[in-house]
């Protein structure tokens, strides 16, 4: 490691902080803008004049919108999410096991996917053209057209309803055996590898044919090598940028594009459990959810470019 | 079989090959071509065949044809390759596999682009040697250095720990003979091995080649458009054109008693006589102490360089790369503001950046590049590109202007008929033909000419540098002339200015620059020409004062 790769690296998380914050701007201004307020959401129907001003004096609803807002983000930044309205629970602790539940689906699902996404883009590559890349690419993209609820059904109609390999509803607890836990998630994560499998392989199979035309791949054909190794070993690493960025965005999609998922098959975890408080205008857990989700996205993107920097060799070995 | 029990000593005899490939035309039905028709050659054990012609010969689809590859969608379709005694074409693709990096190598024109650059130098100069199992890593690895040793890099130890980019483009190449030599093969292709390289570096590269051919008695087809440059490393020349065979024998006798007008042609290709003028009173352009630099770096590119132009006269402008030709050029025009010293231009400072200059000095200063092709808009049909200037500077338009475009086709030697057409439609020496005319459009005093001639094979460029001559006395147009090739220069130049590292190190009227004494660094550029003479590769080693940078 040298020292430009570190700058360049210390560069991205400062940019992504600072893209954090103006999130965590959007989306406090986003929920001001929304009609009623909090105080009126808790006292509901029973709501009069007095009481109203009453509990807007209590939680400080009163003060203007920056001092709510730095409050709010030293509570964040403090482990303190606020309270639910909806339920009266401390939401921090709420969204402990629900995000580790969802962690724990994106993990798997990504584990199957993204080395089947590469090896598929490989395969693709090399029998480029020809029937295999056909069907390879035709399957992926069959599968990501179809929308997430359609592959849901589909798969809890043959493997729950007919034959009853897994069940249908993912029902997962604390101190679940972990062979149980995963039964209980094998479709949900079939279904998120069959939606991101189709993105990832295209984009990996264009990244490397693009490499493909280098001055170098030829130099490797003539020095005897097979198709599939002067792909693995000369196309495949200077093709790695591209890669990465595309399966850090499709990692992003699993942990904060799982909505669907989670509720067709009931799964305790962050998507369903916005959706819950998004119908029930529970602010501050929309707010907590919200920049949840902004920060795993923002990582990740982060990753992204650090690992095209590092996977760089002018910037890895200078001259 | 029976031809190697015949001629013990025969490695490689291709018969009637033939070789076509698949074009596209835009908008017309896909076409075959025959890229090689029916060419037949044997080569000995140890020996040098060199290949020539100009682009589009199939020297390298040729030379390629013998390790069974074919760029693109080029195809073998007919004829044999017999190579120790069997027919590859008929060993299929897990037969060409085993020959490849095993028994035939190769060596690419620009090893900076055929290095990848992921992986280090020395696990992919052992790479072939180890795939087809005929050493181990640490033998493979002994060889290696001894041949970075043999091909006289820096650091033989050690350099097989670097990656490409950490490299400069002449010992890349001479890794690259060593990647190719490692697996201790029976033939080594060269494909323009030190074209893409600069004068002074070609020559250690040259030699290296050479004495490597020489020590480890390989034998190699030396695929070139370089004459002067095979001449030094062949037994024998093979002159193709369009595919087809043009004349075939020694070394000795393609260069010096040619038989077909072709290689004649070839052989005299670079004497254009060009009386020298003298310089006039007054230059219409004065660089004065100027120094530049890109960006806020501290490495400055030119350094305090003067130089003076006289009006419809040539300076040229010489160096290897990286010497700061180019950014003389993006000085004068203003597309690299100097830090410090002026231009002026009939008795007046210039200003410094290109967007405080008015029209008028914009016109009378024109460019033309390297590569025509890029230079020029794709869309634009050759009468809208070389009416510009005209709608732009004068704002002649309609039956005027395609008047005036008619004019100007009709200097460069191109028929009317070519204003309706695109570029891709045109060669690549029509296409600096019609550089040239757009910049003549403008009516300048000065065109700044950078490397125009580099990319063109030599009988399109020897063509280009007469027809700028030419219209330099009809339209008194001055040139500084920007090359690092200095048979152009002694054709062209009435005044010459060599810049080495960012300064001029000699400057004066052509005749006194290229007379005795030299200093080291003219010197060592004059006599790393090639010349056209067996044997002079050995002497020029010799004879030289100053090493050159790559080494």
């Amino acid at each position: 490691m040298s020292s430009p790769i570190l700058k360049l690296i210390a560069q991205r998380v400062a940019l992504g902080i600072v893209l954090l914050l103006a999130v965590s701007v959007l989306i406090f201004a986003g929920t001001q803008i929304l009609p009623g307020d909090v105080a009126q959401a808790i006292l509901g129907q029973s709501a009069t004049p007095e009481s109203l001003a009453n509990l807007r004096e209590q939680l400080g609803l009163n003060d203007p919108a920056y001092i709510r807002y730095f409050r709010w983000l030293g509570g964040v930044l403090t482990g303190d999410l606020g309270t639910a309205m909806s339920s009266g629970q401390d939401i921090a602790t709420s969204i402990k096991d629900r995000l580790w539940n969802t962690l724990f689906l994106a993990f798997w699902a990504a584990i199957v996917a993204v080395p089947l996404a590469i090896i598929l883009g490989l395969i693709a590559v090399r029998y480029r053209n020809g029937w295999v890349d056909k069907l390879i690419s035709g399957l992926a993209l069959a599968s990501t057209s179809f929308p997430e609820f359609f592959i849901g059904y589909v798969l809890v109609y043959f493997f729950a309803v007919k034959w009853q390999i897994f069940p249908g509803i993912s029902t997962v607890y604390d101190g679940m055996p972990f062979g149980e836990r995963m039964q209980a998630i094998a479709l949900p994560a079939t279904a998120l590898t069959l939606v991101v499998l189709a993105h990832m392989m295209r984009m990996t199979r264009a990244a490397i044919l693009n490499v493909m035309q280098s001055a170098y791949v030829e130099t490797a054909e003539l020095k005897g090598l097979s198709a599939f190794n002067v792909i693995r070993r000369h196309a495949f690493p200077n093709a790695i940028a591209p890669i990465i960025n595309v399966v850090m965005l499709n990692l992003a999609y699993l942990i904060v594009g799982v909505v669907v998922v989670e509720v067709i098959f009931v799964y305790p975890g962050m998507g369903q459990y916005l959706v819950d408080h998004v119908t029930k205008r529970d602010v501050p857990v929309v707010q907590a959810v919200g920049l949840i989700f902004a920060a795993v996205y923002i990582s990740l993107n982060i990753i992204a470019d650090i690992g095209a920097i590092v996977a760089n060799p002018r910037l890895r070995h200078p001259k | 079989m029976a031809e190697s029990k015949a001629n013990p000593g025969l490695l490689l005899d291709i018969r009637n090959l033939r070789i076509e490939a698949t074009v596209f035309p835009p908008g017309e039905p896909p076409k075959n071509i025959v890229l090689v028709h029916d060419v037949s050659l044997t080569l000995q054990k140890g020996k040098v065949l060199g290949l020539i012609g100009e682009s589009g010969a199939g020297k390298s689809t040729i030379g390629l044809s013998s390790m069974g590859y074919g760029r693109g969608g080029v195809r073998i379709t007919g004829g044999e390759v017999i190579l120790n005694g069997r027919d590859i074409l008929k060993g299929g693709k897990d037969g060409f596999r085993k020959l490849r990096g095993r028994e035939v190598c190769y060596v690419a024109q620009s090893a900076a682009a055929a290095f990848n650059p992921a992986h280090k130098l020395m696990d992919q100069v052992v790479e072939a040697t180890l795939l087809h199992g005929t050493a181990t890593r640490a033998e493979a690895e002994k060889r290696a250095v001894a041949l970075f040793k043999k091909l006289s890099l820096p650091n033989p130890e050690t350099i097989g720990e670097r990656f490409p980019h950490q490299v400069s483009g002449g010992q890349l190449q001479r890794v690259m003979t060593a990647m190719a030599l490692c697996s201790e093969p029976d033939l080594i292709v060269f494909d323009e091995p030190t074209t893409a390289l600069d004068v002074t570096t070609q020559i250690d590269v040259l030699a290296a080649i050479k004495d490597a051919i020489r020590d480890t008695h390989v034998a190699a087809l030396y695929i070139t458009h370089d004459l002067a440059v095979v001449a030094q490393v062949s037994d024998e020349i093979m002159v193709l054109r369009h595919g087809r065979l043009v004349e075939w024998g020694g070394t000795r006798q393609i260069i010096k008693e040619p038989r077909q007008e072709y290689t004649n042609a070839l052989v005299s290709v670079h004497e254009i006589e060009h009386a020298e003028q003298k310089p006039g009173t007054t230059p219409f352009l004065s660089v004065k102490n100027v120094t530049a630099a890109y960006g806020r770096s501290h490495i400055k590119v030119l350094k305090n360089v003067s130089v003076d132009i006289y009006p419809g006269q040539t300076l040229a402008v010489v160096g290897e790369s990286g010497s700061g030709k180019s950014t003389l050029a993006r000085a004068i025009t203003g597309l690299l503001p100097p830090e410090e010293g002026t231009v002026t231009f009939d008795g007046r400072p210039l200003a410094n950046r290109l967007a405080d200059r008015p029209k008028e000095d914009l016109r009378q200063l024109q460019m033309i590049y390297q590569m025509a092709d890029v230079a020029m808009n794709p869309r634009q049909t050759v009468g809208t590109i070389i009416g510009r200037p005209l709608e732009f500077y004068f704002g002649i338009r309609g039956r005027e202007r395609d008047k005036r475009v008619a004019e100007l086709l009709d200097k460069i030697e191109m028929g009317k008929g070519f204003s309706d057409r695109y570029p891709a439609e045109l060669s690549g020496g029509q296409k600096q033909r019609v550089c040239i005319a757009r910049s003549l459009a403008a009516k300048p005093k000065l065109i700044i000419c950078d490397e125009v001639t580099s990319a063109l094979d030599p009988l399109v460029a020897h063509g280009i540098l007469k027809l700028l001559l030419e219209l330099q006395k009809e339209e008194t147009v001055a040139y500084l002339f920007i090359t690092h090739d200095l048979a152009t220069v002694k054709s062209i130049a009435d005044s010459i200015a060599v810049m080495y590292r960012g300064e001029v190190v000699r400057y004066g009227p052509k005749s006194k620059v290229l007379s005795p004494p030299f200093d080291d660094y003219t010197d060592l550029l004059l006599s790393s020409v090639p010349e056209m003479e067996i044997g002079w590769l050995e002497k020029a080693i010799k004879g030289r004062r100053m090493a050159s940078a790559g080494n």
